[in-house]
């Protein structure tokens, strides 16, 4: 082990784990407004890199240019499940019910990604997809960088959309309380149908650097979602601050864990430290104590 | 009492399931069937911890694997001979899977509802990637159990027997826990956690001596499982679709109730096995699979047991009031019953 290795893993996990924030976000919001567990997730981050890919590959159109049509897209699909599933879901077992539908759900999207794109491994490639500049004497690839600074465009965005518009206003309401929301006279279903909509939507651009930065077929979804799903369990479920935190803390860690010590156990760190973490803080690390549910 | 009718239905199905491998002889098909049996025991025994307490489990594929390796490990350091002996290390795999479950359950059952359900899944990861990177676990080449040299054409029956015995005892057990004391301390705390607590159940022991249970009957699935495969993958014992299929199934039949997990195993399995079969192409039937499951949920949200159940109360309802309405003749009786 040496220290320009370490640092190199720093910053790669800083780098990469931004873009694990974003659709671990998307992730926590949907969580967090509509008590649902989007287990397919994973696959619409596996949806988003293929349309990029098509695009691409098809067209010509580079993956970033082509984000102002596969966000739309992923946006009006996000709207289109939300219309068709979630209205019926209700009761006390909404939430366990929810990670049945969106298995479900998932199952659907990985059959038809199957045999639209078949079971080879893919990656979207561009100019900088394999090329990195030296800055300070530390290699840095173009993707992530780019990877980065769109992932901070994109929370940017999300912050100002939450905390300086007014529809903002009611989705934070709706975050805090869906029933004092609804009371104050906020459509509590509407804001819930935009918000899956948002939370597929940023899919989109996570997709597409992940399916740059990594070879992946509909199958990688597996591995994706139980990364997310501990990101936003070790932030705090429905905390968007705390899965931004976690997603760069925990692909931070993995990549350190792999470089001073082995790559074989740098995956189970990650989930260790998830268990250990929740037994001594079981809401995560910025969740609120969950409150009495009647 | 034996012969109520309710009871006369249960010795039908047992004595049709004895006689099943003498109408399947195809060993493809028996095999199938014994899968079908040790995933609708598993989902029986998921659903007695987590149908009846509402928490709901996604990492039993854990226990699964820790009773498939605990067979290899001690059929092959104990040097068993691969004959009928073996299927003595079946209940072994099952404690194996109970001594894991108590501190697993300690950890996973201190948080509750979705962060329980992560957690499983969580600590399930941790099991299966050490499995692959442990020196111990022979690795992503898995183990070879001791060879069990019986004729292929009826290699599945003893094995199918061992499945039913394991059935019928995970049944017997999940019975026993709904008529218990313990069960309805179990539906207390689905029902209301902290009003339980406060009326003086011991919320955590329970929990934990129900998850640790029901870690028993899925310990000796996996168990028999790898003697009948004689070689056993970690990713195939810790498969993540085992701990999503088990939970399926008794939301397929209904969540928390008896008959539920048996009739979802019994349906969904041998759906599955089936569209597998037809459709070789193994996407199409993922597209199949999730409609069909997506239909279920949607138009039978509480399971098919639940389903059937309220279509004949309610039709018992509609007889009862044609019948009232026949013999009454006021108008004021028939109001009261439309």
């Amino acid at each position: 082990m040496n220290s320009s290795a370490l640092i190199h893993a720093v910053i790669d996990g800083v780098l990469t784990g931004s873009v694990y924030a974003l659709m671990a976000t998307g992730l926590t919001l949907i969580f967090g407004v509509m008590d649902i567990i989007n287990v397919a997730q994973g696959i619409f981050v596996i949806l988003g890199a293929y349309l990029s890919y098509a695009l691409s590959v098809h067209w010509g159109i580079d993956p970033f240019v082509g984000l102002a049509i596969t966000i739309p897209t992923l946006f009006f699909v996000g709207i289109a499940v939300e219309k068709a599933f979630f209205g019926r879901l209700k009761g006390p077992e909404k939430t366990a019910m929810s990670i049945l539908v969106t298995y479900a759900i998932s199952l659907v999207i990985e059959g038809t990604l199957n045999m639209v794109f078949t079971v080879n491994y893919v990656q979207i490639q561009a100019w900088y997809v394999n090329k990195s500049f030296k800055l300070f004497g530390v290699w840095f690839p173009y993707i992530y960088v780019f990877g980065f600074i769109m992932a901070a465009i994109m929370l940017s965005g999300l912050y100002f959309l939450l905390y300086r518009t007014r529809f903002g206003a009611s989705i934070r309401a709706s975050l805090a309380d869906q029933t004092a929301a609804a009371l104050v006279g906020i459509d509590v279903r509407r804001v819930s149908t935009i918000c899956f909509g948002i939370g597929i939507a940023l899919t989109a651009p996570g997709g597409m650097i992940f399916g740059a930065t990594n070879t992946f077929n509909a199958s990688t979804s597996y591995d994706l979602i139980s990364r997310l799903l501990t990101i936003i369990v070790l932030g705090g479920m429905g905390s968007l601050g705390g899965a931004l935190l976690a997603g760069i803390l925990m692909v931070t860690l993995e990549d350190i864990v792999g470089v001073i010590w082995s790559p074989v156990w740098s995956t189970l760190s990650f989930f260790l430290v998830l268990v250990i973490v929740l037994s001594v803080r079981p809401q995560g690390l910025f969740g609120k104590q969950s409150a009495r549910v009647a | 009492m034996l012969l109520q009718k309710k009871n006369l239905l249960w010795v039908v199905a047992l004595v049709i399931a004895f006689f099943v491998p003498q109408m399947i002889t195809n060993p493809a098909y028996r095999q199938i069937a014994v899968i079908t049996l040790i995933f609708t025991a598993c989902a029986t025994s998921w659903n007695m911890f987590s149908g009846y307490s509402g928490y709901v489990a996604l990492g039993s594929a854990a226990f699964y694997g820790t009773g498939a390796y605990t067979m290899a490990l001690v059929a092959n350091h104990m040097h068993f001979a691969g004959n009928g002996d073996m299927f003595w290390l079946v209940p072994l795999g099952g404690l194996a899977a109970v001594i894991v479950a108590i501190p697993v359950g300690l950890v996973a059952l201190r948080v509750r509802r979705h962060t329980f359900v992560v957690i499983t899944i969580a600590i399930f990861f941790v099991f299966q990637l050490s499995a692959i990177n442990a020196n111990f676990t022979g690795g992503t080449g898995g183990l070879t159990l001791p060879y069990v040299p019986w004729q292929i054409e009826n290699y599945h029956l003893p094995f199918y027997y061992v499945a039913l015995a394991i059935l019928v005892f995970s049944i017997l057990l999940s019975v026993g826990v709904r008529r218990s004391r313990f069960g309805l301390q179990l539906l207390a705390i689905r029902d209301d956690e902290d009003r339980a607590l406060g009326l003086g159940v011991k919320v955590f022991p329970v929990k934990l001596t129900g998850f640790a249970m029901s870690a028993f009957t899925v310990g000796m699935g996996g168990a028999l499982y790898a003697m009948m495969q004689g070689q056993i993958y970690p990713q195939f014992v810790f498969d993540p679709m085992f701990d999503i299929t088990i939970a399926l199934m008794a939301f397929f039949g209904g969540f928390g109730t008896l008959l539920g997990p048996i009739i979802g195993g019994l349906v969904l399995e041998s759906a599955q096995q089936y569209l597998t079969v037809t459709y070789s192409n193994g996407s199409l039937y993922l597209i199949l699979f999730g409609v069909l499951f997506l239909l279920v949920i949607l138009f039978m949200p509480q399971g098919i047991v639940v389903f059937v159940r309220d279509r004949m109360a309610q039709r018992q309802d509609r007889l009862e009031s044609a019948a009232k309405t026949a013999s009454s003749e006021t108008p004021v009786a028939q109001g009261a019953h439309s």
